[in-house]
């Protein structure tokens, strides 16, 4: 006990008065710039900012227009990428919608249809009873046929083109990266910075060269969303991949496994349900930058919630987004199915008897091709079946913002003025040179000098660059943010984790949540809480909730069912096993949630920009209607380097609570 | 299905008029708003029956001028003077990128109340009569001063300087898109609750909601460049906002690939009458596009085919 206590204390008393230093440095800044007539506490000076925008600008020139590998420019190495990204998912358009062509624009000759929606249906209920059984293939059924009577078709087979050829390349690229990472150290702490950026850099501010690189549409939105999506899939590898307990690949070892069957029969094939979370982050990532890739030619169900919005058809915005989150129900599920699938025997026979179901799927399909000749019908699901209850929802949200505009506004103003606006003023007031110190002194507290050093210089940059003020914006809207959606998020996921029933209804609630455009609640949130900080923190706790809930039941459910049963003989009752060993022994798993809810609020930040907010998210969006390259670039970095910093610390605390528990 | 039989109609229908032209499709934007669609889509008819090939492509408003620069698109149909000056004037420096000339609409941008704030500020629409009842728009977090929601700060407008010029009691709130500018409108409106707000024409918000331009004094260049002129001597500003017309600009190449089609594309002219009667038949009367276009180009026989080089 006497040895605990002085290091409590000492630990204690770092935190306590670094904070009270930064309360009182943040209180009487602007006094303090007052009384010694000296500007620079609170404003970086202007003349020693780095004119790194237009070093930027200037490199992406030369990149686009000028550099050159002897044989090809850079520009032509994109565009080559760009042609072997277009083939597949031209063929996958021409497949499900467009039918095949050829011709170019509007004296366009078709030579075949496309699939008729009947058999497009009869494929994926198909691939939804060979991956599971029955159950699943209804569901998928179901939801694809939800497309066709929404009047949702066509846009649906155009955003499923691209999540076909999306999700494939960022699975697989992101497992090999983590291989790669997992067997090579190296790699991986080179990695990891890179992998960050990918995930923190906002997509708005690499838009603008990415399509000068691959060429304006479809493709430079794959390119976006790939880069966008794949990082958790590497995350998630290399965490699965150690988790891979030593005595099975010892087993491996001692059976004489090569270093590469270690991998691809021992290591994988064991880790692959927690791969299996990665895919399932693919996928819904995909899915969630099915609205900005529209921005930029990709078109979809993102361009029909956008235009719909335009138009303030809040109904038309649910109804394309609702069937977004439907596609994503049906594609999650079908690839979880996957890779629980169970071998079974193969049956004997003739073609048709040992292979009954795709001998009926090619049956309808040709079936329905040659039918859809004669009756439209069964080529195009006929547009007078189908129905919309956009009327429903418009209704309902005039009557939600007549009847209680009040009740929101009183819980506004209570939050605003109780929470929001304080911790805005205190961070607003820190001066920038305190504000880098603080910083770096909070990363050498939790990781030792090297991860202060870094975390000061990270910060330094953002000031130099003279962003400090939107900065500070951004982290107390987000850390506010982050901190509600964590005080809702992690109770909620040690519900679903006990009681899996209502587990289920909340997790696809998450998903949900996490899948649905930010755009289609973005527009009523406004409507209710009007252009501000509010409806921006709304918007974020909406959508940085899921990994919260996530990693919480996640973390909850893989603690060992032996270490349960010990502190059930130990006579530990339901609450003290929660709290004394299942939550500290989750806490890791729980630490990562944390982290990327941070990741995900940083990223809505700058989807919030189209609210109005004042911080760097608005920085980049500016920067994009500018097309401005380096301005994006720069003020992408600072939220990159926010999200660096926070993602360390977490992960520190995340690493030194592991050793505390020995695991 | 309707797609094929479209192509092989067109295919029939029009042998090439100008045999310079090239056959490639030209490649028009398609944004998210129903105005900008309506103007395209009336250029593109027209040129299919100038003879010309066509085609569609979805783009954001601004990042579309990385593709009109490297000739991956071809057209732009409304660039408004008002919200695209700066990419235009850049795209412009580069050389490669042209304007067409103006589409004969006028954009008006200014504030803009619901007409039954009349009963609560009397002497409404002049701007006089508004700063008397600025609290009437207070909120929780700008009062006293009254709340004027104002563009996404991109837009520039200047209505900071405005009120400050002016010495108006009201606290200016930018909106980030206009999304969230007529959301909250649509929301105000439905409560019947005090608005004040950047509204601009031709769009389907002044068609669909009842409602002024508040009239400030006229605007003059002097009175933005020269503080002494205006109501205020030591401040610019001290007016109201500008009209701007809307361009055409497209890629450098376009006019000697499609020497004809340019010609078109530069003749092109709507006023904002009719822009905005077709833009309120799409929004608010639940027509398709393509049929408010065909019922425009039935009546107007004469202008459109006068557009169509000799």
């Amino acid at each position: 006990m006497s040895r605990v206590m002085p290091y409590i204390t000492r630990n204690t008393v770092f935190w306590v008065v670094l904070f009270a230093l930064t309360w009182l440095l943040s209180r009487n800044s602007f006094a303090l710039y007052k009384a010694l007539d000296a500007r620079w506490i609170i404003r970086f000076p202007k003349k020693y900012e780095l004119p790194l925008e237009g070093w930027i600008s200037t490199f992406l020139d030369w990149l686009v227009n000028t550099a050159n590998f002897w044989l090809f420019t850079f520009r032509d190495l994109t565009r080559a990428i760009a042609v072997v990204i277009e083939v597949p998912y031209q063929v996958l358009r021409n497949l499900l919608i467009e039918g095949f062509q050829t011709g170019l624009g509007e004296q366009a000759v078709q030579l075949a249809p496309s699939m008729s929606w009947i058999a497009v249906i009869a494929v994926v209920v198909a691939v939804g009873h060979y991956a599971r059984n029955w159950a699943l293939a209804g569901l998928v059924g179901l939801c694809f046929l939800y497309l066709a009577v929404f009047g949702q078709w066509e846009s649906a087979m155009i955003t499923l083109a691209s999540v076909l050829v999306a999700v494939p390349i960022g699975a697989v690229g992101g497992l090999a990266l983590g291989i790669l990472a997992y067997r090579m150290p190296w790699f991986d702490r080179a990695l990891r910075p890179v992998l960050d950026l990918m995930q923190t850099v906002p997509v708005f501010a690499y838009l603008v060269p990415i399509l000068i690189l691959f060429g304006f549409g479809p493709v430079s939105a794959l390119v976006a969303t790939i880069i966008y999506a794949m990082p958790p899939m590497v995350r998630v590898t290399i965490l699965a991949l150690r988790a891979v307990p030593a005595e099975i690949v010892e087993a491996g070892r001692m059976a004489g496994c090569t270093a590469r069957q270690i991998t691809w029969k021992v290591l994988v094939p064991s880790a692959t349900p927690t791969l299996m979370v990665g895919v399932n982050q693919v996928i819904m990532l995909t899915l969630n930058m099915v609205i900005i890739a529209s921005m930029i030619g990709a078109g979809g169900l993102g361009f029909d919630v956008l235009s719909s919005l335009r138009r303030l058809d809040i109904g038309g915005g649910i109804e394309a987004g609702l069937a977004i989150v439907v596609m994503a129900i049906a594609l999650d599920r079908a690839s979880q199915a996957f890779s629980e699938r169970k071998y079974s025997e193969p049956r004997s026979g003739n073609v048709l008897q040992r292979h009954p179901w795709s001998g009926t799927v090619v049956l309808v399909v040709l079936g329905t091709f040659i039918l859809g000749r004669f009756v439209p019908a069964v080529q195009t699901y006929p547009e007078a079946l189908t129905i919309t209850t956009s009327p429903f929802w418009s209704a309902a949200m005039e009557w939600v913002n007549v009847n209680f505009f009040d009740t929101f506004e009183a819980i506004k103003t209570v939050l605003l003025k109780g929470l929001l606006l304080p911790v805005k003023k205190f961070f607003a007031g820190i001066p920038w040179g305190w504000g880098i110190i603080a910083v770096g002194l909070i990363a050498w507290r939790v990781n030792g000098w090297r991860l202060g050093v870094m975390a000061a210089l990270l910060m330094a940059f953002i000031a130099a660059s003279g962003l400090w003020a939107k900065a500070m914006v951004t982290i107390y809207l987000c850390g506010v943010s982050v901190l509600l959606a964590t005080l809702i998020g992690i109770p909620l996921g040690i519900w679903a984790a006990e009681r899996p029933r209502a587990g289920r209804v909340i997790l696809g609630l998450m998903d949900t949540l996490q899948t649905l455009p930010s755009f289609v609640y973005l527009i009523p949130v406004v409507m209710l809480f009007r252009v501000g900080d509010f409806s921006a923190m709304i918007a974020v706790i909406l959508y940085a909730l899921a990994p919260a809930v996530r990693y919480a039941a996640h973390g909850l459910r893989e603690v060992p069912e032996q270490l349960v049963e010990a502190g059930q003989m130990a006579g530990c009752t339901p609450g003290q096993l929660l709290w004394r060993v299942k939550l500290p022994l989750a806490t890791p798993q729980i630490l990562l949630g944390l982290n990327q809810t941070i990741m995900l609020a940083l990223s809505m930040l700058v989807i919030t920009a189209l609210v109005g907010t004042r911080d760097l998210g608005q920085e980049v969006y500016i920067a994009l209607t500018k097309a401005n390259a380096g301005q994006g670039i720069v003020a992408g970095l600072s939220v990159a380097f926010i999200a660096i910093i926070a993602d360390r610390i977490v992960n520190a605390l995340a690493e030194g609570q592991k050793r505390r528990l020995g695991i | 299905m309707k797609r094929l039989s479209l192509a092989v109609a067109t295919l029939l229908a029009t042998a090439p008029a100008f045999a310079e032209d090239s056959s490639d499709p030209i490649k028009l934007t398609l944004h998210d708003w129903s105005g900008q669609l309506i103007t395209t889509t009336l250029m593109g008819e027209v040129l299919k029956k100038a003879g010309n090939n066509i085609e569609y492509v979805q783009a954001d408003y601004i990042a579309q001028f990385a593709g009109l620069k490297t000739g991956d698109l071809h057209l732009a149909m409304e660039l408004w003077e008002t919200t695209a000056r700066e990419a235009m004037d850049e795209a412009f420096a580069t050389g490669n990128v042209v304007s067409f000339g103006e589409t004969g609409m006028q954009a008006i941008e200014e504030w803009w109340y619901p007409a039954y704030m009349e009963e609560r500020c009397p002497g409404l629409p002049d701007w006089q009569a508004l700063n008397d009842c600025a609290s009437e728009f207070a909120t929780a977090e700008t009062a006293p001063m009254g709340r004027y929601l104002g563009g996404p700060v991109t837009w520039g407008g200047f209505d900071d300087e405005r009120v400050e010029a002016l010495g108006m009691d009201f606290e200016v709130v930018h909106a980030g898109t206009d999304a969230a500018l007529f959301a909250e409108l649509e929301a105000a409106y439905q409560r019947q609750d005090p608005i004040v707000l950047w509204v601009y024409a031709p769009h389907w918000a002044p068609a669909k909601y009842d409602g002024k331009f508040v009239e400030f004094p006229a605007y003059s260049s002097e009175c933005y460049n020269d503080p002494s002129v205006g109501i205020n001597p030591d401040a610019a500003y001290d007016c109201g906002k500008p009209r701007g017309p809307i361009w055409k600009a497209g890629w450098v190449g376009l006019a000697d690939k499609w020497p004809s089609a340019a010609k078109t594309i530069e003749n092109f002219k709507i006023t904002n009458e009719d822009m905005g009667a077709m833009v309120a038949d799409v929004d608010l009367n639940g027509k398709s596009v393509d049929e408010v276009v065909a019922a425009w180009m039935t009546e107007n026989k004469d202008t459109w085919s006068g557009w169509i080089a000799k």
